[in-house]
């Protein structure tokens, strides 16, 4: 089955109304996604936002309740070699056997992958410096990083999904690691999901964000875009939110006045006209967080959630 | 060869603060035409960002008319660099610099100082936008 976008391309990776439950508990409902070929997207969300159950789908080593999943316009079916073979991934521990050289790891893959690229493997770990015959055990968190990508990549599959990738890694070898996924990145014609809970450092990474909270998708689509539609507004404190533009994503309240990040189309956005109002831009990670603070519950479907639970007193999360 | 920096706090996105400095290079004299922008896959790899945010850049810059890209040798400006003359740019900072000072002697700090120039630029704007607006009515 074919599943072509509006202008005739055929999207890297599509969710489609994705859902698990585990006993009467929704991990993940309702999740229906895309992410363009080419894009690096980020995945981000609080733990327990269904992050894992998603990744799991889309690398097909978990059946959705319901819903499915598609990977360059192909269905995927949980379990069976084809799909485990279309989409890389490189797991959040990078789980490699400890007493395997990098050499013995490669072989591995190529029993287990029909499109192996051994060329590639080689080539790649040269390049990094790390000897094929030494013990995967004998490696640098980094090294150990690296191989897992490089497993990743030599399976020629054009979707690769990391989970978590860096955060084992101490602060030089994180750099290195993203130094490296850039350039590839840069190299071949590859698509990426990046999971991570380094909300300062995405916005260098991604050009694609999904934000995952309480088993539902708050927010997806282009970065850019994503921030352009989103602005900051100081406002006198009395201000209701039914007075201003857009939509209320998240609110703090303070003496004299409240900084509201706002989400409303181009144009809706004037302040001009309105005595001590201020309308600036947001930062990536300033709307990151505004969604992440706000409460789980269908942003996307805009069913009214209870006030959360803010950082501090006077922060409360609103939705509407 | 050009090199970008990037400034992780100052809430300007990536692809813009790449477009800014090749601006403000070619404004200042740092980059003429005819000089080869670094590939793709250096500026990603040097800076650790995402490649597509730098062919956003490169995009942009085309656009605008300032760098071209020719296929299989890379991107280069292609514009005529137009510094602002000396003698003006002497001028502007000379009246910018008394101002500075008689900003701090009114006791502004830099923060002060920096949201009073955003307000006035953004009544300025205002001011264009208005004056345009009465033209078309006019």
């Amino acid at each position: 089955m074919n599943q072509h976008d509006a202008d005739g391309s055929v999207p890297a990776l599509r969710t489609d109304r994705l859902g698990r439950r585990y006993g009467k508990v929704w991990g993940l409902r309702d999740c229906t996604l895309e992410v363009p070929a080419g894009a690096v997207a980020a995945l981000v969300g609080p733990n327990g936002a269904g992050k894992t159950t998603l990744l799991e789908m889309i690398i097909g080593l978990l059946e959705p309740t319901e819903g499915q999943v598609s990977v360059f316009g192909e269905t995927s079916r949980a379990g069976t070699a084809e799909t485990l073979a279309r989409v890389g991934y490189v797991a959040q521990d990078h789980p490699l056997y400890r007493d395997f050289t990098v050499a013995d790891m490669f072989h591995l893959g190529r029993a287990m992958n029909p499109r192996w690229d051994q060329k590639l493997a080689a080539a790649r770990v040269e390049a990094l410096g790390i000897p094929l015959k030494r013990k995967v055990k004998g490696l640098s968190g980094g090294q150990q990083a690296q191989v897992s990508l490089t497993m990743a990549l030599a399976k020629r599959a054009p979707l690769l999904v990391l989970d978590e990738p860096v955060s084992s890694l101490d602060p030089v070898a994180r750099l290195e690691f993203m130094r490296d996924v850039m350039a590839t990145a840069a190299d071949h014609a590859l698509t990426f999901l990046i999971s991570s809970h380094v909300v300062s450092e995405l916005e260098r990474f991604c050009d694609w964000l999904i934000i995952l909270s309480g088993g539902h998708v708050q927010l997806a689509g282009p970065a850019d875009d994503l921030l352009d539609a989103h602005r900051l507004l100081t406002v006198p404190r009395a201000t209701p939110d039914a007075d201003l533009p857009g939509r209320t994503i998240h609110r703090t309240d303070s003496d004299r006045h409240s900084a509201v990040l706002v989400r409303a189309e181009a144009g809706q956005l004037a302040v001009q006209g309105h005595a001590g109002w201020q309308a600036d831009p947001v930062s990536f990670e300033q709307l990151v967080m505004a969604y992440l603070q706000r409460t789980s519950t269908a942003a996307t479907t805009g069913n009214p959630a209870p006030a959360a639970e803010g950082p501090g007193p006077n922060t409360k999360a609103v939705s509407r | 060869m050009f090199r970008f920096r990037l400034d992780g706090s100052s809430g300007v996105p990536p692809y813009l603060q790449l477009v800014h400095q090749v601006r403000q290079s070619l404004l200042l004299g740092y980059l003429q035409e005819g000089d080869r922008l670094p590939t793709v896959k250096d500026v990603a790899a040097d800076l650790v960002i995402n490649p597509n945010t730098v062919v956003k850049a490169y995009r942009q810059l085309e656009h605008e008319g300032l760098a071209g890209g020719r296929p299989g040798q890379g991107t280069f400006i292609t514009a005529t660099s137009s510094p602002v003359p000396p003698a003006a740019q002497q001028d502007l900072r000379a009246s910018l610099e008394a101002w500075l000072r008689a900003a701090e002697q009114a006791g502004l700090d830099h923060e002060a100082v920096t949201a009073l120039i955003a307000v006035a630029r953004q009544d300025l704007k205002q001011d264009i936008r208005q004056d345009l607006k009465e033209e078309r009515v006019r």
